[in-house]
Protein backbone atom coordinates (compact mmCIF):
# COMPACT_ATOMS: atom_id res chain seq x y z
CA UNK A 1 0.00 0.00 0.00
CA UNK A 2 2.84 2.34 0.83
CA UNK A 3 4.57 1.46 -2.44
CA UNK A 4 1.35 2.24 -4.27
CA UNK A 5 1.17 5.63 -2.58
CA UNK A 6 4.80 6.44 -3.30
CA UNK A 7 4.45 5.52 -6.97
CA UNK A 8 1.21 7.48 -7.25
CA UNK A 9 2.76 10.62 -5.80
CA UNK A 10 5.91 10.33 -7.91
CA UNK A 11 4.01 9.87 -11.17
CA UNK A 12 1.38 12.48 -10.41
CA UNK A 13 3.96 15.09 -9.39
CA UNK A 14 5.85 14.42 -12.63
CA UNK A 15 2.57 14.69 -14.57
CA UNK A 16 1.50 17.97 -12.97
CA UNK A 17 4.92 19.59 -13.26
CA UNK A 18 5.29 18.61 -16.89
CA UNK A 19 1.74 19.83 -17.61
CA UNK A 20 2.73 23.21 -16.17
CA UNK A 21 5.89 23.18 -18.23
CA UNK A 22 3.87 22.47 -21.39
CA UNK A 23 2.01 25.72 -20.94
CA UNK A 24 4.81 28.00 -19.70
CA UNK A 25 7.95 26.90 -21.51
CA UNK A 26 9.21 29.38 -24.07
CA UNK A 27 10.39 26.90 -26.65
CA UNK A 28 7.63 25.01 -28.40
CA UNK A 29 9.83 21.95 -28.94
CA UNK A 30 10.34 21.77 -25.18
CA UNK A 31 6.57 21.95 -24.75
CA UNK A 32 6.18 18.91 -26.99
CA UNK A 33 8.79 17.00 -25.01
CA UNK A 34 7.06 17.83 -21.73
CA UNK A 35 3.77 16.72 -23.29
CA UNK A 36 5.40 13.37 -24.07
CA UNK A 37 6.64 13.11 -20.47
CA UNK A 38 3.13 13.89 -19.25
CA UNK A 39 1.60 11.16 -21.39
CA UNK A 40 4.19 8.63 -20.25
CA UNK A 41 3.63 9.30 -16.56
CA UNK A 42 -0.15 9.22 -16.93
CA UNK A 43 0.03 5.92 -18.75
CA UNK A 44 2.23 4.60 -15.93
CA UNK A 45 -0.57 5.64 -13.57
CA UNK A 46 -3.09 3.79 -15.74
CA UNK A 47 -0.99 0.63 -15.68
CA UNK A 48 -0.59 0.99 -11.92
CA UNK A 49 -4.32 1.38 -11.30
CA UNK A 50 -5.12 -1.74 -13.30
CA UNK A 51 -6.02 -0.53 -16.78
CA UNK A 52 -3.02 -2.03 -18.55
CA UNK A 53 -4.47 -2.06 -22.03
CA UNK A 54 -5.31 1.63 -21.96
CA UNK A 55 -1.91 2.52 -20.58
CA UNK A 56 -0.17 0.70 -23.41
CA UNK A 57 -2.56 2.15 -26.00
CA UNK A 58 -1.89 5.63 -24.63
CA UNK A 59 1.82 5.04 -25.03
CA UNK A 60 1.39 3.82 -28.60
CA UNK A 61 -1.17 6.35 -29.78
CA UNK A 62 -0.11 9.49 -27.94
CA UNK A 63 3.64 9.15 -27.61
CA UNK A 64 4.10 7.21 -30.80
CA UNK A 65 1.75 9.08 -33.09
CA UNK A 66 0.23 12.29 -31.78
CA UNK A 67 3.27 13.75 -30.03
CA UNK A 68 5.53 12.88 -32.94
CA UNK A 69 3.00 14.56 -35.24
CA UNK A 70 3.17 17.67 -33.05
CA UNK A 71 6.96 17.58 -33.12
CA UNK A 72 6.94 17.17 -36.87
CA UNK A 73 4.65 20.15 -37.39
CA UNK A 74 6.60 22.32 -34.94
CA UNK A 75 9.82 21.61 -36.75
CA UNK A 76 8.24 21.99 -40.19
CA UNK A 77 6.72 25.39 -39.45
CA UNK A 78 9.97 26.86 -38.12
CA UNK A 79 8.27 28.36 -35.10
CA UNK A 80 11.59 29.32 -33.53
CA UNK A 81 11.78 32.27 -35.88
CA UNK A 82 8.56 33.63 -34.51
CA UNK A 83 8.96 35.86 -31.51
CA UNK A 84 8.72 33.78 -28.40
CA UNK A 85 8.01 36.32 -25.75
CA UNK A 86 5.06 36.36 -23.48
CA UNK A 87 2.59 39.19 -23.02
CA UNK A 88 4.10 41.55 -25.54
CA UNK A 89 1.46 44.23 -25.53
CA UNK A 90 -0.50 45.81 -22.74
CA UNK A 91 -3.58 44.78 -24.62
CA UNK A 92 -2.96 41.07 -24.21
CA UNK A 93 -2.23 41.15 -20.51
CA UNK A 94 -5.88 41.80 -19.80
CA UNK A 95 -6.55 38.14 -20.51
CA UNK A 96 -4.41 36.93 -17.64
CA UNK A 97 -6.58 37.68 -14.58
CA UNK A 98 -9.74 36.52 -16.36
CA UNK A 99 -8.09 33.30 -17.45
CA UNK A 100 -6.67 32.61 -14.01
CA UNK A 101 -10.04 33.35 -12.40
CA UNK A 102 -11.92 31.00 -14.71
CA UNK A 103 -9.37 28.23 -14.24
CA UNK A 104 -9.44 28.55 -10.47
CA UNK A 105 -13.25 28.48 -10.50
CA UNK A 106 -13.22 25.32 -12.64
CA UNK A 107 -10.66 23.71 -10.33
CA UNK A 108 -12.66 24.40 -7.19
CA UNK A 109 -15.86 23.19 -8.80
CA UNK A 110 -14.16 19.91 -9.64
CA UNK A 111 -12.77 19.67 -6.10
CA UNK A 112 -16.25 20.26 -4.67
CA UNK A 113 -17.57 17.40 -6.84
CA UNK A 114 -14.84 15.11 -5.49
CA UNK A 115 -15.74 16.15 -1.97
CA UNK A 116 -19.30 15.11 -2.68
CA UNK A 117 -18.03 11.63 -3.56
CA UNK A 118 -16.10 11.53 -0.29
CA UNK A 119 -19.22 12.13 1.76
CA UNK A 120 -21.11 9.28 0.14
CA UNK A 121 -18.63 6.43 -0.05
CA UNK A 122 -21.20 3.64 -0.24
CA UNK A 123 -21.85 4.53 -3.87
CA UNK A 124 -18.74 2.65 -4.86
CA UNK A 125 -19.97 -0.70 -3.62
CA UNK A 126 -23.09 -0.62 -5.72
CA UNK A 127 -21.84 -2.38 -8.81
CA UNK A 128 -18.99 -4.84 -8.55
CA UNK A 129 -19.17 -6.73 -11.76
CA UNK A 130 -16.74 -8.13 -14.23
CA UNK A 131 -13.37 -6.82 -13.19
CA UNK A 132 -12.10 -9.38 -10.69
CA UNK A 133 -12.78 -12.82 -11.96
CA UNK A 134 -9.38 -13.86 -13.19
CA UNK A 135 -9.75 -12.38 -16.66
CA UNK A 136 -7.11 -9.95 -17.82
CA UNK A 137 -7.98 -6.35 -18.49
CA UNK A 138 -7.34 -6.65 -22.23
CA UNK A 139 -9.48 -9.77 -22.51
CA UNK A 140 -12.46 -8.30 -20.73
CA UNK A 141 -12.18 -5.02 -22.62
CA UNK A 142 -12.16 -6.90 -25.91
CA UNK A 143 -15.19 -8.91 -24.85
CA UNK A 144 -17.13 -5.73 -24.18
CA UNK A 145 -15.76 -3.73 -27.09
CA UNK A 146 -16.57 -6.18 -29.84
CA UNK A 147 -20.05 -7.08 -28.61
CA UNK A 148 -21.86 -4.27 -26.86
CA UNK A 149 -19.99 -1.38 -28.40
CA UNK A 150 -19.42 -2.71 -31.90
CA UNK A 151 -21.33 0.07 -33.64
CA UNK A 152 -19.52 2.79 -31.72
CA UNK A 153 -16.27 1.04 -32.52
CA UNK A 154 -17.00 1.08 -36.23
CA UNK A 155 -18.09 4.72 -36.06
CA UNK A 156 -14.77 5.60 -34.43
CA UNK A 157 -13.05 3.86 -37.32
CA UNK A 158 -15.09 6.03 -39.69
CA UNK A 159 -13.99 9.11 -37.72
CA UNK A 160 -10.37 8.15 -38.19
CA UNK A 161 -10.92 7.60 -41.91
CA UNK A 162 -12.60 10.98 -42.29
CA UNK A 163 -9.83 12.67 -40.31
CA UNK A 164 -7.24 11.09 -42.57
CA UNK A 165 -9.05 12.20 -45.72
CA UNK A 166 -9.58 15.67 -44.27
CA UNK A 167 -5.92 16.12 -43.36
CA UNK A 168 -4.82 15.00 -46.81
CA UNK A 169 -7.33 17.26 -48.58
CA UNK A 170 -6.39 20.25 -46.42
CA UNK A 171 -2.66 20.04 -46.90
CA UNK A 172 -2.64 18.91 -50.53
CA UNK A 173 -1.45 21.49 -52.99
CA UNK A 174 -0.48 21.48 -56.63
CA UNK A 175 2.73 23.30 -57.33
CA UNK A 176 3.43 25.22 -60.49
CA UNK A 177 6.33 24.24 -62.66
CA UNK A 178 6.83 20.72 -61.38
CA UNK A 179 6.96 18.08 -64.10
CA UNK A 180 4.77 15.16 -63.24
CA UNK A 181 3.86 11.95 -64.97
CA UNK A 182 0.18 11.78 -65.86
CA UNK A 183 -0.94 8.25 -66.50
CA UNK A 184 -4.28 9.28 -67.90
CA UNK A 185 -2.66 11.47 -70.50
CA UNK A 186 -0.22 8.74 -71.44
CA UNK A 187 -2.83 6.06 -71.78
CA UNK A 188 -5.35 8.17 -73.68
CA UNK A 189 -2.86 9.16 -76.34
CA UNK A 190 -3.92 7.95 -79.78
CA UNK A 191 -2.39 7.50 -83.18
CA UNK A 192 -4.16 10.48 -84.69
CA UNK A 193 -2.58 12.87 -82.19
CA UNK A 194 0.85 11.39 -82.27
CA UNK A 195 1.46 10.90 -85.98
CA UNK A 196 0.74 13.33 -88.72
CA UNK A 197 0.76 12.44 -92.41
CA UNK A 198 1.81 15.28 -94.62
CA UNK A 199 1.64 15.78 -98.33
CA UNK A 200 4.97 17.20 -99.32
CA UNK A 201 5.47 18.93 -102.55
CA UNK A 202 8.69 18.04 -104.28
CA UNK A 203 11.72 20.27 -103.93
CA UNK A 204 10.18 22.26 -101.09
CA UNK A 205 11.15 20.79 -97.73
CA UNK A 206 9.14 20.73 -94.50
CA UNK A 207 8.91 23.23 -91.69
CA UNK A 208 8.99 21.41 -88.40
CA UNK A 209 7.13 22.76 -85.38
CA UNK A 210 5.42 25.73 -86.83
CA UNK B 1 -2.55 10.49 2.61
CA UNK B 2 -1.18 6.97 2.39
CA UNK B 3 -4.40 5.32 1.35
CA UNK B 4 -4.69 6.16 -2.34
CA UNK B 5 -8.33 6.22 -3.32
CA UNK B 6 -10.57 7.55 -6.01
CA UNK B 7 -10.30 11.09 -4.68
CA UNK B 8 -6.58 11.28 -5.35
CA UNK B 9 -7.00 10.34 -8.99
CA UNK B 10 -9.90 12.73 -9.44
CA UNK B 11 -7.85 15.52 -7.88
CA UNK B 12 -5.02 14.78 -10.28
CA UNK B 13 -7.50 14.95 -13.15
CA UNK B 14 -8.88 18.26 -11.88
CA UNK B 15 -5.39 19.75 -11.56
CA UNK B 16 -4.39 18.74 -15.07
CA UNK B 17 -7.72 19.96 -16.48
CA UNK B 18 -7.24 23.37 -14.85
CA UNK B 19 -3.67 23.59 -16.15
CA UNK B 20 -5.00 22.90 -19.63
CA UNK B 21 -7.61 25.66 -19.29
CA UNK B 22 -4.94 28.07 -18.02
CA UNK B 23 -2.79 27.14 -20.99
CA UNK B 24 -5.58 27.98 -23.41
CA UNK B 25 -6.30 31.32 -21.77
CA UNK B 26 -2.80 32.57 -21.12
CA UNK B 27 -1.13 31.44 -24.30
CA UNK B 28 0.29 34.24 -26.40
CA UNK B 29 2.80 32.29 -28.42
CA UNK B 30 1.36 30.05 -31.08
CA UNK B 31 -1.63 27.89 -31.74
CA UNK B 32 0.26 24.63 -31.42
CA UNK B 33 0.55 25.15 -27.66
CA UNK B 34 -3.22 25.69 -27.54
CA UNK B 35 -3.69 22.34 -29.29
CA UNK B 36 -1.38 20.75 -26.73
CA UNK B 37 -3.48 22.26 -23.94
CA UNK B 38 -6.55 20.67 -25.48
CA UNK B 39 -4.71 17.35 -25.43
CA UNK B 40 -4.02 17.92 -21.72
CA UNK B 41 -7.71 18.53 -21.09
CA UNK B 42 -8.65 15.31 -22.90
CA UNK B 43 -6.00 13.50 -20.87
CA UNK B 44 -7.57 14.75 -17.64
CA UNK B 45 -10.96 13.50 -18.80
CA UNK B 46 -9.36 10.14 -19.54
CA UNK B 47 -7.92 9.99 -16.03
CA UNK B 48 -11.37 10.61 -14.58
CA UNK B 49 -13.03 7.99 -16.76
CA UNK B 50 -10.42 5.32 -16.07
CA UNK B 51 -10.36 5.86 -12.31
CA UNK B 52 -14.16 5.79 -12.08
CA UNK B 53 -14.18 2.67 -14.23
CA UNK B 54 -11.69 0.89 -11.98
CA UNK B 55 -13.31 1.92 -8.71
CA UNK B 56 -16.86 1.20 -9.83
CA UNK B 57 -15.89 -2.08 -11.43
CA UNK B 58 -17.56 -1.15 -14.68
CA UNK B 59 -15.75 -1.46 -17.97
CA UNK B 60 -17.69 1.16 -19.95
CA UNK B 61 -15.43 3.93 -18.72
CA UNK B 62 -12.40 2.32 -20.27
CA UNK B 63 -14.28 1.69 -23.52
CA UNK B 64 -15.21 5.35 -23.72
CA UNK B 65 -11.62 6.29 -22.93
CA UNK B 66 -10.65 4.35 -26.06
CA UNK B 67 -13.13 6.36 -28.11
CA UNK B 68 -11.89 9.62 -26.61
CA UNK B 69 -8.39 8.57 -27.60
CA UNK B 70 -9.62 8.03 -31.17
CA UNK B 71 -11.35 11.39 -31.33
CA UNK B 72 -8.32 13.14 -29.81
CA UNK B 73 -6.05 11.64 -32.43
CA UNK B 74 -8.41 12.72 -35.23
CA UNK B 75 -8.71 16.20 -33.74
CA UNK B 76 -4.93 16.59 -33.47
CA UNK B 77 -4.46 15.52 -37.09
CA UNK B 78 -7.13 17.89 -38.45
CA UNK B 79 -6.02 20.78 -36.23
CA UNK B 80 -2.40 20.45 -37.24
CA UNK B 81 -3.40 20.27 -40.90
CA UNK B 82 -5.39 23.49 -40.51
CA UNK B 83 -2.41 25.14 -38.80
CA UNK B 84 -0.08 24.06 -41.61
CA UNK B 85 -2.44 25.49 -44.24
CA UNK B 86 -2.81 28.74 -42.29
CA UNK B 87 0.93 29.10 -41.89
CA UNK B 88 1.39 28.52 -45.60
CA UNK B 89 -1.12 31.24 -46.45
CA UNK B 90 -0.28 33.93 -43.92
CA UNK B 91 3.20 33.14 -42.64
CA UNK B 92 2.42 33.33 -38.95
CA UNK B 93 0.74 31.26 -36.28
CA UNK B 94 1.05 33.68 -33.40
CA UNK B 95 -2.21 33.98 -31.54
CA UNK B 96 -2.28 37.77 -31.56
CA UNK B 97 -1.76 38.10 -35.27
CA UNK B 98 -4.55 35.76 -36.23
CA UNK B 99 -7.31 38.34 -36.45
CA UNK B 100 -8.72 37.91 -39.92
CA UNK B 101 -12.21 37.43 -38.52
CA UNK B 102 -11.95 40.63 -36.44
CA UNK B 103 -13.10 38.81 -33.32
Amino acid sequence: MIAHAIFFYVFSVIAVVSAIMVTVSKNTVHSVFFLILDFISISCLFIMIGAEFLGMIMLIVYVGAVAVLFLFVVMMLNVAQQKNQWFVSKDSSRHIPIGLLISVIIFFELIIVIGGWKYKPDLFNSAKSSLENGVSNTHSLGQVLYTDYIHVFQISGMILLIAMIGAIVLTFRQREGVKKQSYLKQISRERTEGVEVLEIASNKGVKIDD
Amino acid sequence: MIDIGLGHYLTLGAVIFSIGVIGIFLNRKNIIVILMSIELILLAVNINLVSFSIYLGDLSGQVFTLFILTVAAAEAAIGLAIIVVYFRNSGTIRVEEIDKLKG
